[in-house]
């Protein structure tokens, strides 16, 4: 990026934060990055605006230099006529990293604290939200076989980038990640060989695609769309984290009617409820491993 | 009264209101001397970031707070920063501060080969509090936290840096001098002094 401002505080707009207040007066990166989420709003309904300002706003700071342009000003006018070139900028602001059996400790948690009860429903309905490449649904996927309840249980899939949602429906992962998830797979409690559930080929592993029978890849977005279905258990693993405090309260509230008297929420390792407005309205199953139960 | 230190004039005129500390190779007991002693009542939130091996429960608050009689904890994601606190970055997570004075987290990939990075939280410590915030840089093997302290300084943030002489591993203090001049070039029993003159400057 030619134009180094874009990384700088502009020091003569930042004279409320002297003061210790948050800021009264913006400086122009942020007037621009605010524009740009109301732009993409009003243009293609995807809602960043209430997403977390520091890690958002590097990642456009990226996607500027990336996408070979001088100012976000730029961006946002080339992405408003140019929806392919948006499709790109989105891979930056949502954020696919992700591992199968990421945090072992959470999926024997699983095991030990939730799946019993689980057990006990004849049919089991499971919202995998912000399920981004799909490494943690394969993961569910994998433990519900091994628990015996795949077969009855349907398994949402949602995200909001549908590159990532095709990648996750394939179900192709690269290889040289397959040491890494082996060693989460057994401390995770795996009750097999993680390799039966891939083919090797070239570089890629290929899982098994009877693991995906019963799930349903879908576009979600947990700020704009509302509950689609009753479920027994949501896992939405650092996606909150992303989200500003009030959209936190949205997605928690979404989780909150979806989920059926006294279902399972599942967060990420360092994720939390106690700054919601819904941190009552949960108890904790496993504090540790982020599993809560609804009130 | 000892006789008021070479780096004093420094602070004349300052309002500091936040410091954010980082360190890697050597920074445990860098920090133990750093922070130990500092009172329970101190005036100022610290923000600590120390790169551990790959360890995913970090044990520093605990360690820390055993050693000290400010309340020490980790940073949690969305939580509003009040003085008289220690925080550390969680390991295996970004660091962040929002304009609102509230930590976030985030798990963008490793920056130098570390998360969290310090170069992470210092610049959006440095978005958010501007010229009040403090960045402190000490021992370590890593080329984290040079662009970190200087985009404090460009803030116009005060910028202290371990001597490189006295660090345990002296190349991330290098670096970091290497990429800008701080504002101050200090050997621990300094920069401890200067945060409890902080102290002091707080109490009317």
């Amino acid at each position: 990026m030619t134009d180094k401002k874009q990384d700088q505080v502009d020091l003569s707009t930042n004279g409320g934060i002297a003061g210790g207040q948050p800021e009264t007066r913006m400086s122009p990166l942020d007037i621009e990055l605010r524009l740009l989420m109301e732009a993409i709003y009003l243009r293609y309904s995807y809602d960043f605006r209430d997403y977390s300002g520091a890690s958002q706003k590097r990642r456009v700071v990226q996607a500027v230099r990336a996408l070979d342009c001088q100012s976000v000003s730029e961006l946002q006018a080339r992405i408003l006529h140019d929806a392919n070139l948006f499709m790109q900028l989105l891979q930056f602001l949502t954020i696919p990293v992700s591992e199968m059996f990421r945090d072992p400790t959470y999926y024997a948690a699983l095991r030990s604290q939730v799946i019993p009860i689980l057990s006990t429903y004849p049919s089991l309905k499971i919202w995998v939200a912000g399920c981004s490449t799909g490494e943690e649904v394969y993961s569910m996927a994998i433990l519900l076989k091994e628990e015996g309840l795949l077969e009855r249980s349907i398994i949402y899939a949602t995200d909001i980038n549908p590159q990532s949602l095709e990648k996750a429906k394939k179900g192709v992962f690269p290889l040289d990640r397959m040491q890494l998830y082996t060693k989460n797979y057994q401390e995770a409690g795996g009750h097999g060989a993680f390799s039966d559930y891939y083919t090797a080929a070239y570089n890629a592993a290929l899982f098994d695609k009877s693991l995906c029978e019963n799930i349903t890849f879908a576009d979600h977005s947990l700020s704009t769309d509302s509950v689609f279905s009753e479920t027994n258990f949501i896992s939405c693993r650092n996606v909150l984290i992303y989200f500003n405090r009030t959209l936190q309260d949205r997605a928690l509230g979404l989780f909150h009617s979806s989920l059926c008297h006294r279902g399972f929420l599942g967060l990420g390792s360092k994720e939390s409820i106690d700054f919601s407005d819904y941190s009552s309205h949960f108890e904790p199953v496993s504090k540790r491993d982020r599993l809560f139960r609804k009130l | 009264m000892m006789p008021s230190p070479a780096f004093a004039p420094y602070l004349v005129d300052r309002n500091i209101h936040a410091v954010v500390i980082g360190a890697s190779a050597g920074g445990v007991d860098a920090m133990l001397r750093l922070f130990s002693g500092l009172p329970a009542t101190y005036p100022l939130p610290l923000i600590a970031l120390l790169h551990m091996q790959e360890m995913r429960e970090s044990r520093l608050a605990t360690v820390f707070q055993h050693r000290m009689s400010m309340r020490v904890k980790e940073a949690e994601d969305k939580e509003t920063i009040v003085p008289g606190k220690l925080y550390f970055a969680s390991a295996g997570y970004h660091l962040s501060i929002e304009h609102s004075l509230s930590f976030s987290i985030s798990c963008e990939p490793p920056l130098h080969f570390s998360r969290p990075s310090i170069d992470i939280l210092m610049e959006s410590a440095a978005d958010a509090y501007g010229p009040t915030l403090m960045g402190i840089l000490l021992t370590g093997a890593s080329h984290d936290g040079a662009m970190g302290m200087q985009k404090i300084k460009e803030s116009g943030g005060l910028t202290v840096i371990q001597d490189p002489a006295e660090a345990e591993v002296a190349y991330m203090p290098q670096e970091a001098i290497k990429l800008q001049t701080p504002d101050l070039i200090l050997n621990l029993a300094d920069i401890h002094r200067l945060l409890m003159i902080l102290d002091h400057q707080h109490v009317d």
